[in-house]
């Protein structure tokens, strides 16, 4: 059985040969089982999020290969790689198309990965679809279809786009602090329909998160990354009993340096 | 004072008022492929002042080789296309900034109308040619006048139609997708350099329309008939707006009736046009009157968020 993800020895520095040159990702390599929903944390700089747009394509890395269930896509451009990816970003207005409506985004994520034509861009039964899907969400929104996105909450915006990117299952879901910009509130509601997500459709996940707490709860796997590398990777058992102070110990032990963050250690 | 307004003659100014109307009709469509570019694919396309000349320049000599108006008037559409698609191919190919690529087509559509035309102006008589639209059709019988303005509407009716099918389908959808959020956009699968390329096109494909059936209207196309193209077009998509824009939006088919907005706010361009001119205003001071009028409305949303933001400000403390 294919790996859902090898990522093998990746290299990134950006703005290279400048006073700003900046070592990304430094022979970052993991390999993901099919099913695998990896927490990601690490301080600022560490990579997290690099290693997620990395995967997704938004500019080349200088090295290694990225390989998803067996097919290499380190040569894709971003829009071809998007057959085989779920992405949820960390400002809500990054995932949808505001001035479009709810059930139009839908229907452009409905088609990723598929030719676009001349045919209608959302048909009758496809909007019988997303109302159904909405309905799941239990916000209310599978009646406000044809609301514009622009005018739904942060909250609302994410868990939509979570749908959207779980409307053809995606060989990896990657979360990029998706929760981070929301109140507690509707930050622990978006995670809880994250979950409900991933379980239903059995989806290979990848979310990073300043939340210590939330990266133990969630998910069957755990990373710790550090200046553009994997320093801990932790599952099952071991994980679940993880506390945040293993893990801060973990990080000073591994990496040297104090874990500081005020927003990890608040959290 | 008083000798001013006796010398003023209305009787002249509602006879100009058809010959405005029907301008505004034709510059109308130039102004949807503007709104095209500038608010649905939100990419300032300075292509547009060549591309009208381009157009018109192409249909005159088409007709004056003897092909039929109608054919050669869609011809022009496609001469527009290629302007357009060179524009998005400067700035997605070779990563040229979208303004700067449009500026760069424009200027040299300015040598290659040259090249079409092989001098600055040429002439085509409706007397000579069967011309699609003519300035002669409004000022000569109501019949012909009557014929022509319904053709006109039909016409644009029909192109309304078209347009606002065809922004309902996959593609349609992934321009307005790409225009939005061009992010987003990419990480549903849509290749934005390929929709950049094709929406440049299509918009001026309809630059090229609108300037192939201006040269046939005024009966000539001349190499300098673009400048400023763009700031007119601007103003009629910002008057329909401005007037219509509530309207339209509350509306079924919303877009439909944005575009139908659009187009009238090009005729009202022209009327307004028509009636500073009767009142004297000295002509060639119209340009700096219209981008003065452009910029005022283009930065009004943009001073009263401020002025809510200061607003809000005052409030929390």
């Amino acid at each position: 059985m294919n790996k859902a993800l090898e990522l093998k020895s990746i290299h990134k520095v950006f703005n290279k040969g400048t006073v700003n040159e900046k070592v990304a990702l430094n022979g970052l390599s993991i390999e993901l089982d099919p099913g695998d929903f990896v927490t990601i944390i690490g301080g600022n700089g560490a990579g997290k999020s690099t290693m997620l747009n990395a995967i997704a394509g938004v500019w080349p890395v200088d090295s290694g290969n990225i390989i998803v269930n067996g097919e290499d896509i380190t040569m894709l451009p971003e829009h071809k790689r998007a057959v085989y990816l779920g992405r949820v970003f960390q400002d809500p207005m990054t995932g949808t198309a505001a001035t479009m409506d709810i059930e139009e985004n839908m229907a452009l994520a409905y088609r990723r990965g598929r030719k676009r034509t001349l045919k209608r861009g959302l048909t009758k039964e496809e909007r019988d679809l997303f109302r159904e899907k909405l309905s799941t969400l239990d916000l209310g929104l599978e009646d406000r279809m044809t609301t514009k996105v622009g005018l739904l909450s942060g909250g609302q915006r994410q868990a939509v786009t979570l749908l959207m990117a779980s409307l053809k299952k995606p060989e990896l879901l990657l979360l990029d602090e998706h929760t981070a910009a929301l109140d507690p509130k509707t930050a622990a509601k978006v995670l809880e329909i994250s979950d409900q997500i991933i379980n239903e459709y059995h989806l290979t996940a990848m979310m990073v998160t300043h939340n210590m707490k939330d990266a133990i709860v969630h998910g069957n796997r755990l990373i710790m990354m550090n200046e553009g590398r994997i320093i801990y990777d932790v599952r099952g058992e071991e994980k679940k009993n993880l506390h945040v102070k293993d893990l801060l110990a973990k990080f000073e032990e591994v990496s040297g340096t104090e874990f500081a963050n005020d927003r990890m250690m608040l959290s | 004072m008083v000798q001013y307004f006796s010398s003023l003659d209305p009787s002249t100014l509602i006879k100009a008022f058809p010959g405005s109307i029907a301008q505004g009709m034709v510059w109308g469509v130039l102004a949807l492929g503007v709104y095209i570019t500038f608010r649905i694919l939100d990419f300032a396309d300075l292509t547009v002042d060549g591309s009208i000349a381009f157009g018109a320049a192409v249909c005159v000599m088409l007709i004056r080789a003897g092909i039929t108006p109608v054919v050669a008037t869609l011809i022009s559409f496609m001469a527009g296309m290629v302007a357009g698609i060179i524009t998005g191919l400067l700035t997605t190919l070779l990563g040229i900034p979208g303004i700067l690529a449009s500026i760069l087509t424009q200027i040299s559509l300015y040598s290659v109308n040259l090249h079409v035309m092989g001098q600055s102006n040429r002439p085509v008589s409706v007397d000579n040619y069967p011309l699609v639209v003519s300035l002669r059709y409004i000022t000569g019988s109501t019949a012909t006048s009557v014929l022509f303005f319904a053709g006109m509407i039909v016409f644009l009716i029909l192109l309304i139609c078209i347009l606002y099918n065809f922004f309902g389908t996959e593609i349609g959808a992934a321009i307005r997708a790409t225009g939005c959020n061009p992010n987003m956009a990419r990480a549903q699968g849509i290749n934005t350099g390929y929709i950049k390329v094709l929406t440049l096109g299509i918009a001026n494909g309809l630059v090229g329309l609108s300037g192939a059936l201006y040269s046939q209207f005024s009966g000539a196309a001349d190499v300098n008939m673009g400048r400023g193209a763009i700031v007119i077009g601007l103003a009629a998509v910002i008057i329909g707006e401005v007037i219509f824009g509530k309207f339209a939006s509350k509306r079924k088919a919303a877009f439909a009736w944005t575009m139908a907005a659009v187009i009238c706010g090009s005729v009202i361009y022209y009327m307004v046009y028509q009636l500073v001119l009767w009142l004297k205003f000295p002509s060639e001071d119209m340009k700096l009157l219209t981008a003065v009028v452009v910029a005022a409305f283009l930065a009004i949303p943009y001073l009263k968020e401020k002025s809510s933001v200061k607003k809000g400000v005052a409030k929390h403390e």
